[in-house]
């Protein structure tokens, strides 16, 4: 098998972009597993993805409208879901679905050829310029830093909002605080992953982390461990099936995710749980 | 120093529609151990939120530990306030070891950017062995039964070394054991710890036997207050419960001898 591509620059290029968005991915995706809010990455893509379609409607930087429009719907859902005035879930579908609404509107009136829209849709790891890898890089860097700084406030809130503000803490702050992560997350891997595809690589890895461990720090670790591995193997077998890129990593992560299921220590009977019955008996 | 740990002011509480609190004044001294009792919807647990500063009054005020509560003070105030919830469900495969939730109630008082030390950790840890948990310490706080939820959340109460103890219903879907083993356990905090404790609870069942005062609560307001002995009569509580208490009484005898 020929693997000379991997000495290209393009290639190593997406190797880096794959390391950096698995693990900005990743980890939000941890907030939004352990806060059972899963669609939320589905809403602040799309909400990304239309922000984007602006930028190119109005002849300004995509990756600024994308970021500008995804905070925007973080503005929003963070204080319907903080206040608890609807659901969060509710709230997330109505904004979900508005966004949605817009990226349709904004690709119908924009004139000329789809191609640059389309490309936002399904993403293009092959083409990043070493400007997409920069700005994955800082986003990466930013979540991994806030993440080890405020580990116990984090920690606090994403196990329960109500006890956090109980003992002190700012919890409202911080869950603001996480959105606005989540956005510029999905924002930095928009040109790579697509605002399709990229919410299955924040959920995914987490979920299939979730699986795994009972111990948080653990979850994070091993959560940017499958996103950065669901990117090469992705990359991978995108190169052996000429396959789209974007597509081949999702499922990927999908493969993982069905794998820690399957092999899951929380779906068998544990030792503390399994205490012979004759011993309980009265 | 205040011989008034909480004097809360003509408190108006409302939740859209629905008025939780009207125009409800209390005081609890220093050492003080207050029982507050009354049906489902009466503006109890309403009551301890705004006494940690949740609540958001309409009208009024509350001052706690010497402070009037205000926008910018709550979180300062709630880090020297031990508030154990109602027993929530918690997804048995989270993440967290009950040691971890015990050590919760430090990360508000150590603030930001400091991680957690030595002390820390003994303070959670002898946290735990006083509630009887300490065998269980690193097991997921998911896998607990409802009673040892609410010991770990007693604990998780402790470590912040509070001056004011506030119980939301402590006993509230327990069995009758683990509800006499809790009552046990917080008053022997409240008298170990030189606390101040407010304990709310719908079940007259459930009032710890050695109460300072009662608060009898319904729609909203406070309909009595003062020692066990003048306030729990038959009449107090029948109004109370809007049920006859020999009903209650009668059922109980029924109960017993159906056996």
């Amino acid at each position: 098998m020929d693997f000379s591509i991997f000495g290209y620059q393009f290639m190593q290029n997406a190797i880096l972009s794959a390391f950096l968005g698995g693990i900005a991915c990743a980890t939000i995706g941890v907030f939004v597993v352990l806060m059972h809010m899963p669609f939320i990455g589905v809403c602040m893509s799309h909400a990304a993805f239309a922000g984007a379609l602006l930028g190119l409607w109005l002849g300004f930087d995509p990756l600024v409208g994308a970021f500008g429009v995804s905070l925007l719907s973080a503005a929003i859902i963070g204080p319907l879901a903080d206040r608890g005035d609807l659901s969060p879930e509710t709230s997330i579908g109505v904004i979900f679905s508005l966004m949605l609404g817009l990226a349709f509107l904004f690709m119908g009136l924009m004139p000329g050829t789809k191609s640059g829209a389309l490309e936002l849709l399904w993403g293009s790891i092959l083409t990043n310029t070493r400007g997409d890898i920069m700005l994955l890089g800082i986003v990466c860097v930013v979540v991994v830093a806030l993440v080890f700084l405020f580990y116990k406030e984090i920690q606090a809130t994403i196990f329960n909002r109500d006890m956090a503000l109980a003992v002190g803490i700012s919890a409202s702050f911080f869950l603001y605080g996480i959105l606005f992560l989540t956005g510029a997350t999905i924002t930095a891997s928009l040109r790579s992953i697509g605002g399709l595809l990229i919410f299955s690589l924040i959920l995914n890895p987490a979920a299939a982390a979730y699986q795994l461990t009972y111990n948080m720090k653990k979850m994070f670790l091993l959560s940017a461990a499958f996103g950065v591995l669901s990117g090469w193997v992705g990359l991978l077998f995108s190169y052996l099936f000429n396959a789209p890129s974007g597509a081949t990593i999702v499922v990927t992560s999908s493969v993982i995710f069905l794998i820690a299921t399957i092999f899951s220590p929380k779906r068998k009977v544990k030792g503390w749980q399994s205490e012979t019955l004759s011993e309980k008996q009265p | 120093m205040d011989k008034e740990l909480i004097v809360i002011e003509n408190a108006v509480v409302s939740y859209r529609e629905d008025i939780a609190l009207r125009g409800v004044s209390l005081k609890v001294a220093r050492g003080e151990f207050v029982g507050v009792i009354g049906p489902n919807g009466a503006g109890k647990t309403t009551l301890l939120t705004v006494v940690n500063g949740l609540g958001k009054l309409l009208e009024g005020r509350v001052r706690v530990l010497g402070n009037y509560l205000t926008r910018g003070n709550g979180h300062s105030l709630r880090k020297k306030v031990g508030y154990v919830p109602q027993v929530e469900n918690i997804d048995p495969r989270m993440p967290i070891c009950v040691r971890e939730v015990v050590m919760i109630g430090r990360y508000g008082i150590l603030g930001l950017f400091k991680r957690p030390g030595k002390s820390d950790y003994e303070l959670a840890d002898e946290a735990l062995g006083l509630v009887g948990m300490s065998h269980l310490a690193q097991r997921p706080i998911g896998h607990l039964s409802g009673g040892e939820l609410q010991r770990v959340s007693i604990a998780r109460a402790l470590v912040q070394q509070p001056e004011l103890f506030l119980l939301d219903e402590p006993t509230a879907s327990l069995d009758w054991k683990a509800q006499s083993d809790i009552l046990e356990l917080v008053k022997m905090i409240h008298d170990t710890r030189g606390l101040t404790t407010l304990f709310v609870t719908h079940d007259l069942s459930c009032l710890p036997v050695a109460c300072d005062r009662v608060v009898l609560m319904k729609e909203g307001i406070i309909w009595g207050e003062g020692s066990p002995a003048e306030l729990l009569t038959d009449e107090n509580l029948s109004r109370l419960y809007d049920m006859p208490i020999s009903v209650v009484r009668k059922r109980r005898r029924e109960a017993i001898t159906a056996e």
